[in-house]
């Protein structure tokens, strides 16, 4: 548990780099993680190499949710969206460097289900999408 | 009189547990399910060891016996909430399922489109969803009883919605994340007298309080074992008997029936006429077990304790810089403190907490609309029973201190 809230994590909750939206952008996608409540947006520009020329994230919900929804948001930026597409569980495990049990994983993995609902333009943040 | 809490902890194995070394779990999150004392436990497990067999059929005598401990408990619940008999009390899974049987057998024989359920902003997800499912599929309308803002319902906003005649007023008479005790009888006298017919959700009240249905004239009252130091799976709804009587069966199926033909049927009786299939016949004797164990220490006394233990938590939590109590005094409340720690979500709150093996719950509770109306979207929630003491409190009051260091 003291590993859960290493530094890393209450700096990216407290002082998030990444959090706002942006406007325009080519993607917007937001869901909710119905247990908590939790609650996270992205939004992406893409450039016509189609990699992610900038991206942000808002939303609300624990230092786990909101410090790896910042990790991973700056992880993308520079990236094809190819790349993104293959982005998954252990990608963001190994951001945060913490092992999580069932419930925190899905808190830990909110911004990555919504990040992918949006580059493949779905209409629902699935658990498949980070298996 | 006043619990012995130390020598009735020792009933219950669980809190011996540590949930790591050298920590002891301290258990505050009863709202959610109580823990099982070692009679209900035994109960349990004696009957698989000796009884176990199906009941009403058999003429063997393990199935006589296993029909007689079934229908023993059920008589135990009923003297337990003062039923006026034992037929009165439906076996169903849970207090959700109490809910749904009235949704589906009362209200789709007696509800049509444009009729007005009443119900409160303060209700958890089970008496929420049945009726949004019924306003969907015939046409019912909502309303609700206003909460407020120190987390009471609002009369006189009720006495007003009376005069629009609704059908029903389905309310908790415990919110389970105010810890508001509502005045059910007064509010069940007021919709009689505007001619509703009224349900209480009283999966908070019955396991900490003396209810009475029939001073509370109540119609349908349903609960759940588990939270009152029975086992998961099985609950009852109570309803009167003209009103159980009239009503089609819920779930068909074997033992809810009196006669069956390639293209008919005919009903049982009650209770057995909602009860279909092969029941919880083992929780249905932890469920007896249950009302036994509290029967014996006291309603009045568990009260009692309880209400010591919540007026000191929510003393030592106010204390605390940054925490916000939600619901109203302790006078108006039973044993549940939901509040906000500044800065900090409720997840980070229960997780840090665990660390000292501290049990509390955090999130919407099943009643997201409440937070909504607070403008929160989640919080976290110490619950107490008869087997919490003011120690555990402070070691409560402790944690959210650590809490408050991480997040410095």
């Amino acid at each position: 548990m003291d590993d859960m809230y290493r530094e890393v994590i209450i700096e990216h909750y407290k002082n998030p780099s990444y959090r706002g939206k942006l406007d325009p952008h080519d993607i917007s996608f937001a869901d909710n993680n119905p247990l908590c409540g939790d609650h996270i947006q992205i939004d992406l520009r893409v450039d016509d190499s189609g990699n992610v020329a900038d991206a942000r994230f808002d939303g609300h919900g624990c230092a786990i949710s909101q410090a790896s929804a910042d990790l991973l948001v700056e992880s993308i930026i520079g990236k094809p969206l190819e790349e993104v597409k293959k982005l998954n569980k252990d990608s963001i495990l190994e951001m945060l460097g913490i092992e999580l049990g069932p419930v925190r994983l899905k808190c830990a993995l909110l911004s990555l289900k919504v990040l992918k609902a949006g580059v493949y333009g779905l209409g629902e943040a699935s658990d498949e999408l980070v298996e | 009189m006043a619990l012995n809490v130390l020598a009735l902890r020792k009933d219950f194995p669980i809190l011996e547990r540590e949930t790591r070394a050298g920590v002891r779990v301290t258990y505050l999150d009863s709202t959610a399910t109580s823990q099982k004392p070692l009679a209900v436990i035994e109960a349990m497990n004696d009957f698989y060891r000796q009884s176990n067999a199906n009941i009403h059929r058999g003429v063997h005598t393990l199935a006589e016996e296993a029909t007689a401990l079934y229908e023993d408990a059920r008589g135990k619940i009923a003297k337990f909430i003062n039923a006026a008999s034992a037929r009165q009390i439906i076996y169903t899974r849970n207090t959700t399922e109490s809910i749904n049987l009235v949704a589906y057998s009362w209200a789709r024989a007696n509800l049509k489109a444009g009729d007005l359920v009443v119900l409160t902003e303060m209700e958890h997800h089970s008496n929420l969803v049945p009726w949004h499912m019924l306003a969907a599929e015939r046409g019912i309308e909502l309303d609700f009883i206003p909460v407020t803002m120190d987390g009471l319902l609002d009369l006189d906003a009720y006495r007003a919605l009376l005069k629009r005649t609704p059908k029903l007023v389905a309310f908790t008479q415990m919110s389970n994340v105010l810890g508001t005790v509502n005045p059910a009888a007064e509010i069940i006298r007021m919709a009689h007298e505007a001619g509703a017919v009224t349900l209480v959700d009283a999966a908070q009240s019955v396991p900490h309080l003396k209810v009475d249905v029939q001073e509370l004239d109540a119609d349908f009252l349903a609960f759940s074992a588990h939270k009152m130091c029975g086992p998961t799976g099985i609950g009852a709804l109570y309803g009167k008997a003209e009103l159980l009587e009239s009503m089609p069966p819920f779930l068909g199926g074997g033992d809810m029936i009196k006669e069956v033909h390639l293209r008919s049927f005919r009903p049982n009786t009650l209770p057995h006429k909602f009860e279909a299939g092969t029941p919880a016949i083992a929780e249905a004797v932890g469920f007896g077990a249950a009302v036994d164990y509290l029967s014996a220490i006291g309603m009045d006394n568990i009260a009692a304790h309880e209400h010591e233990i919540t007026e000191y938590a929510l003393e030592r939590l106010e204390e605390i810089p940054g925490v916000k109590v939600f619901g109203p005094p302790a006078r108006h409340k039973g044993g549940v403190a939901a509040f906000t720690l500044e800065g900090v979500h409720p997840h980070d709150v229960a997780q840090i907490l665990d660390k000292d093996g501290i049990a509390i719950r955090a999130g919407h509770h099943c009643a997201q609309p409440l937070h909504e109306k607070f403008g929160i979207q989640s919080t976290s929630r110490a619950s107490f029973y008869l087997y919490n003491t003011k120690a555990e409190v402070d070691l409560l009051v402790n944690g959210i201190y650590k809490v408050k260091e991480v997040f410095a």
